[in-house]
């Protein structure tokens, strides 16, 4: 198949900072993109010229191993040159390094910088402060807009389409940046979307999303086409935001008697890394209607098309 | 750039007095320091000789404003703020009285620290300043002041600036123990573990942002205790910077019975709201943060109704290294003496509240509140006094600004009028060329 023949998808901004501001369009551009990417990336020859010569650099301020390693792959297979920089935030002195640290970047003459940062907005203020284009590999709570690409892409080459279908995202939907990327990106594809969790993991507003609002798994997975899991962090499961991680999982981790509420043919899903026995039981994360390990796979391919659409914009691109 | 004290006649103009709300057109005699006379057609004929005669045809002339809360670095954090440049500031905006406060480094908690600030006043500000004075010793929330050697000291009021007393205990006992001296207590009223990692209001934008939110309740509860235990000791309670319409209702309860209860709302508070936010613009971060649309304008009326007593600009200069930074790194607060008049005229140019109660609630309540003199025009007061050009039209450029920070959340504002001349006590301490 000759990717290079089809009509160059483009994206209009210089950025991926975020599913919020992207149309319909755009989403379903970069999607159909990354199917062509899934079909490159199952051959022997992995290899195509779109980013050569440009300078990648993975800028991680937070810890990753799924994230990073996908953009860093994506950015190989792509051709570009790719560099990693992971700055412990503990050896950070936080934002103002930030901001030092993109200008010291900026005059390497980077053309894409892949910027995660345990910071709502972080991103964004870097992005403003440097020349090449940047993509959000996660702020703080606010968006993480490859993952929610990554899921969308996983859903429809398994649902056919992402329209109508009735996904529920459950767990901390308080502190995810998947959980808002998501909701923006399924509601923009006209998805129900409905979120089911302890109300204290439950951010305020939350039922003006254009979201389902549940505090039962029972009644929030009735009927559901996908079911989504989220990372509960262990700061927060002791005491502070629930009471224990028994308790939790008691409630609201997915096993296979909360799933038998969902329709039969539910699918799973979960952004990783997961917390067995807290959110998610082995026996689904690794049953038959799992998809946790094809998401993955679509995490590469849609980085490369996200990095290729960008890429498009770039001088003397 | 103090002129001499020669006599100063503003002839020609609209004269508002909130303190007798007289509102009319005619001249206004200043000499010695004093205002000797305001009336209409007083002319060049019957004043003293070498008097200045400033033409304020199309102005108004009106008491110099009273800030009852502004930051100021010194000592500690000279490279903030100073006295000589927030007093700068001041003057260009029309504030003639600034009351700084204790949360300075050290703090403002022993008479010697009270006399350095008045000292260092004397020889570099060009508007008053008077201290508020700590509430607790080094502001921890343990232990009270030497609240009368400080009152004795010149300390106008008893704070701990923008931290809240959580110890109940302590504050009732401070309260208790400030009504023999008459002191008044001045409380932020955020509980802090209800703010917790909140930095801005929470609800369904702080939500979409992915920032922790500040409930409402916060304040409300702090609000609630303190006027509780206020009523409980009797002594004079004032709300340093309230922002929820919930917050009025227990205002207006406690006010029904206890005369000692008063409040403040910052110019923020009353002009912008968390929209202002927008892509996280930390400019607008502050502590308490901006509230939605209903509590701005819950606040506005109850300025008009007198339920909130003042407007203070909450001036904090903040610098780039505290403010270029993620939203939830960043530093709350915003300068704002040299824009709250000009930023509250807006509220007047829409119609949402006279001109009449915004100058009362920036001069007269603040001079009643705290027993200064200003905050009025009659014959024999002190000569502090603006003349403010209500139309004039003009974009706000932050480097412009006087302080020694910009973080100001008007930048690039329109605005619809303009101070021209500050006088302090008789001299020309500002006037715009």
């Amino acid at each position: 198949m000759n990717i290079a023949q089809k009509p160059t998808f483009v994206l209009r901004q210089r950025h991926l900072l975020g599913i919020e501001g992207l149309s319909r369009d755009e989403i379903t551009g970069l999607l159909d993109r990354a199917e062509e990417f899934v079909e490159l990336n199952r051959q022997i020859e992995k290899k195509q010229s779109t980013l050569r010569g440009r300078t990648q650099i993975n800028l991680f301020f937070e810890a990753s191993t799924r994230t990073q390693s996908s953009f860093e792959i994506a950015g190989k297979r792509l051709g570009a040159d790719v560099m990693n920089m992971s700055v412990g935030s503990s050896s950070m002195r936080k934002g103002e390094t930030l901001l030092d640290t993109a200008i010291t970047l900026n005059a390497m003459h980077p053309d894409i910088l892949v910027v995660r940062h345990h910071a709502s907005g972080a991103v964004d203020l870097l992005a403003r402060k440097v020349d090449c284009s940047v993509i959000n590999a996660g702020d703080g709570a606010h968006e993480h807009p490859t993952q929610a690409l990554l899921d969308a892409l996983t859903i429809r080459r398994n649902k056919g389409t992402i329209e109508g279908l009735t996904v529920t995202i459950c767990g901390d939907i308080a502190h995810s940046r998947v959980a808002r990327s998501n909701i923006i990106l399924l509601n923009t594809l006209g998805a129900r979307v409905r979120v089911v969790a302890p109300s204290t993991l439950l951010p305020s507003g939350i039922e003006r999303f254009g979201v389902d609002v549940f505090r039962d798994m029972r009644e929030g997975l009735h009927n559901s086409d996908i079911v989504m899991m989220l990372r509960l962090q262990r700061e927060r499961m002791n005491g502070s935001f629930v009471p224990s991680s028994q308790e939790y999982f008691h409630y609201f981790g997915l096993d296979e008697r909360k799933l038998g509420y969902a329709k039969p043919d539910a699918l799973v899903m979960h952004p990783g890394p997961m917390n067995r026995g807290v959110e998610i039981d082995s026996s689904v994360a690794d049953g038959a209607q799992s998809l946790i390990r094809e998401q993955v796979e679509m995490g590469v391919a849609v980085r490369m098309a996200a990095l290729d659409a960008l890429s498009r914009n770039l001088r003397n691109a | 750039m103090l002129s001499d004290r020669r006599p100063i006649l503003l002839t020609n103009a609209r004269i508002l007095d909130p303190s007798r709300d007289l509102d009319f057109a005619g001249d206004l005699l200043i000499a010695d320091g004093l205002i000797r006379d305001s009336k209409r057609g007083i002319g060049a004929a019957g004043v003293p000789e070498g008097t200045e005669i400033v033409d304020c045809r199309d102005k108004i002339v009106a008491p110099g404003l009273i800030d009852l809360r502004a930051f100021v670095g010194e000592p500690g954090a000279e490279y903030r703020e100073t006295l000589a440049s927030a007093s700068q500031a001041a003057a260009a905006g029309g504030v003639t009285t600034i009351v700084c406060q204790p949360d300075t480094n050290p703090p403002i908690d022993e008479p010697p620290m009270v006399d350095f600030v008045l000292r260092r006043a004397r020889d570099t500000a060009i508007v008053h300043v008077h201290p508020m004075a700590a509430l607790t010793k080094g502001l921890r929330g343990e232990e009270m002041t030497e609240i009368g050697l400080l009152k004795a000291a010149g300390a106008v009021a008893f704070t701990d600036g923008a931290k809240s007393v959580t110890n109940a205990q302590v504050i009732r006992r401070a309260l208790t123990y400030a009504r023999d001296f008459d002191a008044l207590i001045v409380h932020h009223t955020e509980d802090p573990n209800l703010v917790g990692e909140g930095v801005m209001n929470e609800g369904e934008f702080a939500a979409r942002l992915g920032l922790s939110g500040v409930p409402k309740a916060a304040e409300i509860v702090m609000l609630e205790r303190d006027v509780r235990l206020a009523a409980l000791a009797g002594g004079r309670y004032h709300a340093a910077s309230i922002t929820c319409a919930e917050s009025l209702e227990v205002l207006r309860r406690a006010k029904e019975t206890n005369p000692n209860i008063t409040a403040s709302v910052s110019i923020n508070h009353i002009t912008l709201n968390e929209v202002d936010v927008g892509s996280y613009r930390t400019f607008c971060k502050l502590a308490p943060p901006l509230r939605d649309e209903a509590d701005r304008a819950a606040m506005v009326e109850a300025l008009t109704s007198g339920l909130v007593d003042a407007v203070m600009s909450d001036h904090d200069p903040q610098d780039v290294e505290t403010k270029r930074l993620p939203f939830a790194e960043a530093s709350p607060g915003a300068i704002g003496i040299e824009t709250m008049l000009v930023a509250g005229l807006r509220l007047v140019h829409n119609g949402e509240i006279t001109l009449m109660s915004l100058l009362k609630a920036m001069s007269t309540r603040p001079a009643e509140l705290l027993g200064l003199p200003g905050g009025t025009l009659r014959a024999g007061s002190v000569a502090d006094v603006i003349v403010v050009d209500l139309d004039v039209p003009w974009v706000l450029d932050r480097a412009q600004l006087k302080s020694k920070c910009k973080n100001t959340p008007f930048d690039e504002a329109r605005l619809q009028g303009r101070v021209v001349r500050t006088i302090v006590a008789g001299r020309t301490a500002y006037e715009y060329v």
